[in-house]
């Protein structure tokens, strides 16, 4: 198989877009996708400086990468969620690659903000573990952003995370959450960060390739409490599309971008209030957040 | 040749020389859902691995809460 560029050996095939790549042809695609997202969004300027949440796996790497790469003013956030050696093991991949590229890496630990880490929380809760994950993930992500003087988070989610959640969505009708998915979520308070996805047009095996590429060092072994959860049957879903119609799952999220999220968006947007016991925002009178952290408290 | 899987981690032995996409079809792995990797380099579904090569079927699936 060749270049589709320049007629060398290609390394990796991309179906959807009928086209192969050489290495160096291949790194240079991705980046003009991510290029691509961040215009056609317009998720952040060049004078911005950008917060990158960054796990240690391989998109939010790859992501962080190429924002340094082409001069974005970036520094990573890890959240530190207190999974056992999988949390270490994340933490020391972020730590390295921030050193070794003399960028800023600010950790945070989940334990120190709600008083336990995810383990403890999944049996607190007795929900699945990535309800509470997410939760803290997102509440966390806001406010270090906010108390640090970030206009924007840029996050690592791709072409098969929104896909599948797009799948999610509509499996159950979820109109609400149709109209807030997309690759660049505007500030609606003067609390709320700007959040982005610049790699939504690029998939897992993408980044995965763009990171070997790159010799990035990540953590490829999956978060132990991965298993069983819904996205990745999702995710297993449209792949098996994918295999039988190649460009399937692009088509379907780009697709609902294009042509059908307008007719979800809300006329009457939800009324936003700040949180009486910490200050951010929430729908309620209390955020779920500081609901969380009162059941760890409760618990322990 | 030697075929190194993920998550869990562990290791087939394949006999014989055939082409990168017979080897995920056999062992009923979606292309779509590994990088193929033999040393350095990435190998595409049509090249031909076998002998003493080592492969590694990478995955690149990651999930729960994004």
């Amino acid at each position: 198989m060749k270049c589709r560029k320049c007629g060398d050996r290609a390394v990796l095939e991309l179906r959807r877009h009928n086209a192969a790549f050489c290495a160096a042809d291949f790194v240079d695609f991705f980046r003009n996708q991510v290029r691509e997202a961040i215009r056609r969004y317009r998720m952040f300027e060049r004078d911005e400086h950008v917060l990158v949440a960054v796990s240690g796996g391989k998109d939010s790497l790859a992501l962080w990468d190429v924002l340094l790469e082409d001069g974005y003013r970036t520094s990573g956030l890890y959240l530190d969620l207190g999974i056992f050696d999988y949390s270490v093991e994340s933490h020391a991949k972020c730590e390295a690659f921030a050193a070794a590229h003399g960028a800023e890496l600010i950790v945070v630990r989940v334990t120190e903000e709600i008083g336990a880490p995810i383990p403890v929380i999944k049996d607190v809760t007795r929900r699945p573990p990535c309800s509470g994950c997410g939760l803290s993930k997102r509440y966390l992500m806001n406010r270090v952003a906010l108390e640090r003087g970030f206009s924007v988070v840029a996050t690592g989610h791709n072409l098969d995370d929104e896909a599948a959640t797009l799948f999610g969505s509509v499996m159950h009708w979820q109109t609400e959450a149709l109209s807030r998915q997309s690759p660049a979520l505007a500030s609606t308070h003067p609390k709320l960060v700007r959040r982005v996805k610049p790699l939504y047009r690029l998939s897992e095996r993408e980044t995965a390739a763009y990171a070997f590429l790159r010799a990035i060092d990540y953590i490829v072994d999956e978060c132990p409490f991965a298993k069983g959860a819904t996205s990745i049957a999702h995710k297993e879903t449209l792949n098996r599309m994918e295999d039988a119609s190649p460009g399937a799952k692009h088509n379907f999220l780009l697709g609902f971008l294009d042509r059908a999220r307008p007719a979800f968006e809300r006329v009457d947007a939800v009324p936003l209030n700040e949180c009486a016991r910490c200050g951010q925002v929430t729908t309620g009178t209390v955020c779920a957040f500081c609901k969380l952290a009162e059941r760890v408290k409760r618990a322990g | 040749m030697k075929v190194i899987l993920r998550n869990p981690r562990r290791e087939v032995e394949v006999h014989g020389n055939r082409r990168v996409k017979d080897v995920l079809r056999e062992l009923e792995v979606l292309p779509e859902t590994v990088l193929v990797i033999r040393g350095d380099t990435m190998l595409t579904a049509d090249q031909m691995v076998g002998g003493d090569d080592v492969i590694e079927l990478r995955p690149v699936m990651s999930g729960g809460s994004r």
